[in-house]
């Protein structure tokens, strides 16, 4: 057994691994050392330590200065105080040092209530500014087409520098200028639209303060809710319901179907239909993709791009346009599910109701904010009318529900609207990574071998770990497997691709860390991992208590492939639910 | 460095240094350094308060203790020093706007001795802010809120009658 060190924390006697950090060894005995900068989602590659911002420092017996916790290791005999006078001084003023170059809009912030440096505010007993001084005024803002800027409110921490370019690969935000001029932004100081940025949005996940939040159409929501002549229709997506509790006060990981179903109707949506019936129909298309690829493939076709890969996730759509131009021919050609569904939901469900689809607004409810640059691709607006009117996230939903007088806890459940309201449990796992891939196998195995799935779960494709792989048996086929998710991962895969060193025939790849359930639209995870791993499982658990668990069995589905699209990558289908890629490299 | 150096203008100048090298990571060496310097400059322009020595008292010493690297750490050190040793140079500058070692040019005020002067006018001559007047072969007066504190009038009076207060 490896041996244990013992160290002294506020005269606690602790024994923690070698290399445990002083910030993990005082959390393992209940003492919670206030943090900023310091962000760690274990089992994952976010992680923010660049002991920055010095509001974890303690006191160490024997150290002339005091010691970074988040970054300083334990040492046998180590005498450690987290709570001394002098610690707590230093820690009252290193705060007050940030209020003086911080904006005191805290009442009208987007981020009041959920913001880091206010909690800490509260935390140290500041009850007024004791320093007043210039501040920076050469910070940007800006508001995208999916995320707001407003550096002012910055404190450095840089969490959103390490995930851009750690996480992510992206590498668009970065330190611009030096001390106290210093900026984060793009290179150059350019403005988000200029750049690489993938709008993933994770720099909004882990941002403190309010300084990266996302774009609010909250407004025009409540604007399209109360005009009469309008048909607002909603599409939540599978990752909502798993996270949504959180905002109310729920615990991690409850399934609140039910209730969002209803909260939505008392919003005054007239209709609200569900983005898992549209993960169903996606997985029909990519299916049947799949599977053509694969019979051209084993019928000896050399020139058939494999491995293919899927395309849901709008970050990764944009990652692979602006950095992957020469690839563009392995993404499968299938539209995500959310615009999928605005597809149909403006063609069938309006020819069938006769509803005029202009009066017809879709709105999508994602955990995700590069959907609301998805919904304003020209591709995905014919006409000049888009698919999918706008998204808003999962905290704008829970703000409305607020704002609307509705308490969401009491709320009764109730059952998604006909006929795009039905989805499989293949549907309900799209939200966590590895699950495309999942629900992908269970029709592609069924449909190419003809026999009935012995054990549904695909549990090999499942987890945390960033690259995971696989191979199914499809009648003595071996079908290789490859599940990533972050962009810094798809980027290691990528690479692979165009050596040629890639031998998979299906990758799945999702921007965020552990999938949409991680997404940049969710509640604020403020650095806990467990958060994730519970909407993972209650994701699961959703797949588990459904009737119907493969996607080529929803009965909505079939109908719909009956009544309106004939079959799947048939005339109709490519015209509404397949697109194509841009090459966006810029020079 | 002798008497005539202004030990507040000694731990200002200091300052000025670390601030334009300072990298911009940790916090108290990237805002503490700057609110440093603000309170320094206000000291010696004189519109410092007590309480201003108590504040840069406790920031030298929490950005000394807390900060990230070498610079941070030992930048407060011509703050904390002369504050200990030449604590009186301080409040000099705070409670009567005086700075001995007459550096600080906001805190100084140029008088002419009417009993010296004999009214010869090359010192209204040579000021660039034209902020002395007086009739020729009579004593010279400086108005002292357009004085720009340049020392220009000193170097060509002929009679030692200008002076600094």
């Amino acid at each position: 057994m490896e041996k244990k060190i013992k160290l002294t924390i506020d005269n606690r006697p602790v024994r923690v691994a070698p290399g445990t950090t002083i910030l993990d060894a005082a959390e393992s005995v209940g003492i919670a050392i206030p943090t900023l900068c310091h962000i760690d989602l274990k089992g994952t590659c976010v992680k923010n330590n660049p002991a920055s911002c010095r509001i974890c420092v303690v006191e160490v017996e024997g150290r002339r200065n005091l010691a970074p916790s988040c970054a300083t290791v334990c040492t046998e005999g180590m005498v450690v105080y987290t709570n001394s006078a002098r610690v707590i001084r230093a820690r009252k003023t290193i705060a007050e040092l940030m209020l003086s170059d911080h904006p005191n809009d805290c009442l009208t912030c987007p981020k009041c209530s959920d913001c880091e440096l206010q909690r800490l505010v509260m935390r140290f007993n500041i009850r007024e500014m004791p320093f007043t001084g210039g501040e920076q005024s050469a910070r940007k803002k800006e508001i995208t087409a999916a995320i707001t800027r407003n550096m002012d409110k910055c404190i450095l921490c840089r969490r959103c520098e390490s995930v851009c370019n750690n996480v992510q690969s992206v590498g668009v935000l970065g330190a611009v200028r030096r001390g106290f001029d210093t900026t984060i932004a793009p290179t150059f100081d350019r403005m988000f639209k200029d750049t690489d940025c993938t709008y993933c949005g994770q720099c909004v996940a882990v941002c403190p303060t309010g300084a990266l939040t996302e774009r609010d159409n909250t407004d025009r929501l409540m604007e399209d809710l109360c005009d009469p002549n309008k048909i607002v229709i909603a599409q939540p997506a599978p990752a909502v319901r798993v996270a949504l509790g959180e905002e109310f006060g729920m615990k991690p990981g409850s399934i609140v179907t039910g209730k969002l179903v209803t909260a939505l109707r008392y919003l005054g949506f007239t209709k609200v239909f569900d983005t898992d019936f549209a993960a169903d129909l996606t997985i029909m298309e990519e299916g049947a993709e799949i599977l053509k690829r694969l019979k051209a493939f084993l019928a000896g076709d050399k020139s058939v791009k494999l491995p293919i890969m899927t395309s849901c996730c709008p970050a990764w759509v944009n990652f692979f346009e602006h950095n992957y131009p020469d690839l563009l021919d392995y993404p499968s050609s299938a539209k995500s599910p959310a615009q999928m569904f605005g597809a149909i939901a403006k063609t069938w469900w309006c020819e069938r109701r006769n509803i005029n689809p202009k009066k017809v607004v879709v709105v999508s409810i994602m955990p995700c904010l590069a959907k609301k640059y998805e919904c304003e691709r020209e591709e995905f607006c014919p006409d000049g009318q888009p698919d999918v009117d706008y998204s808003i996230s999962t905290r704008e939903l829970a703000r409305l529900i607020k704002r609307a007088n509705i308490r969401f806890t009491d709320l009764p459940d109730s059952d998604f609207d006909t006929p795009m309201g039905e989805s499989s449990g293949a549907g309900a796992i799209f939200g966590a990574t590895g699950g495309v891939m999942e629900a992908a196998l269970r029709t592609v195995y069924e449909v190419h071998t003809g026999k009935e799935l012995q054990k549904i779960e695909f549990t090999e494709v499942r987890g945390l770990e960033g690259i995971r792989e696989a191979t199914i048996d499809l009648n003595g086929f071996p079908l290789k497997v490859c599940v990533a998710h972050t962009l810094s991962n798809a980027r290691i895969l990528m690479d692979r691709l165009r050596k040629g060193e890639l031998d998979y025939h299906v990758v799945e790849v999702m921007a965020c860390p552990g999938g949409c359930i991680g997404g940049a639209g969710q509640p604020y995870h403020h650095g806990h991992v467990e958060i994730l791993q519970a909407r993972a499982a209650a994701i699961y658990r959703e797949d588990e208590g459904k009737a119907i668990r493969l996607s080529h069995k929803n009965p909505d589905i079939i109908k719909l492939y009956e009544d309106f699209l004939g079959e799947p990558l048939g005339e109709r289908s490519e015209q509404l639910l397949h697109t194509h890629y841009f090459n966006k490299q810029i020079q | 460095m002798d008497e005539d150096d202004c030990m507040v203008s000694v731990a200002k100048f200091y300052l000025e240094f670390t601030v334009g090298e300072s990298c911009g990571k940790c916090t108290p060496c990237r805002i503490g350094n700057k609110r440093m310097l603000e309170i320094l400059t206000r000291i010696t322009e004189g519109k410092g308060e007590m309480a201003d020595l108590d504040q840069l008292q406790n920031l030298a010493t929490v950005i000394k203790d807390s900060a990230l690297c070498g610079l941070g750490q030992t930048s407060p050190n011509p703050v904390l020093s002369t504050l200990s040793n030449f604590r009186d140079e301080y409040v000099e500058h705070v409670r009567a706007h005086k700075c001995r070692a007459k550096k600080c040019k906001a805190l100084l005020t140029y008088t002419i001795d009417p009993l010296r002067c004999k009214g010869c006018s090359a010192c209204a001559k040579s000021c660039p802010a034209q902020a002395i007047m007086g009739e020729t072969r009579k004593p010279h007066v400086i108005n002292p809120y357009v004085c720009i504190r340049c020392g220009m009038c000193i170097s060509r009076c002929h009679f030692g009658a200008i002076s600094v207060i």
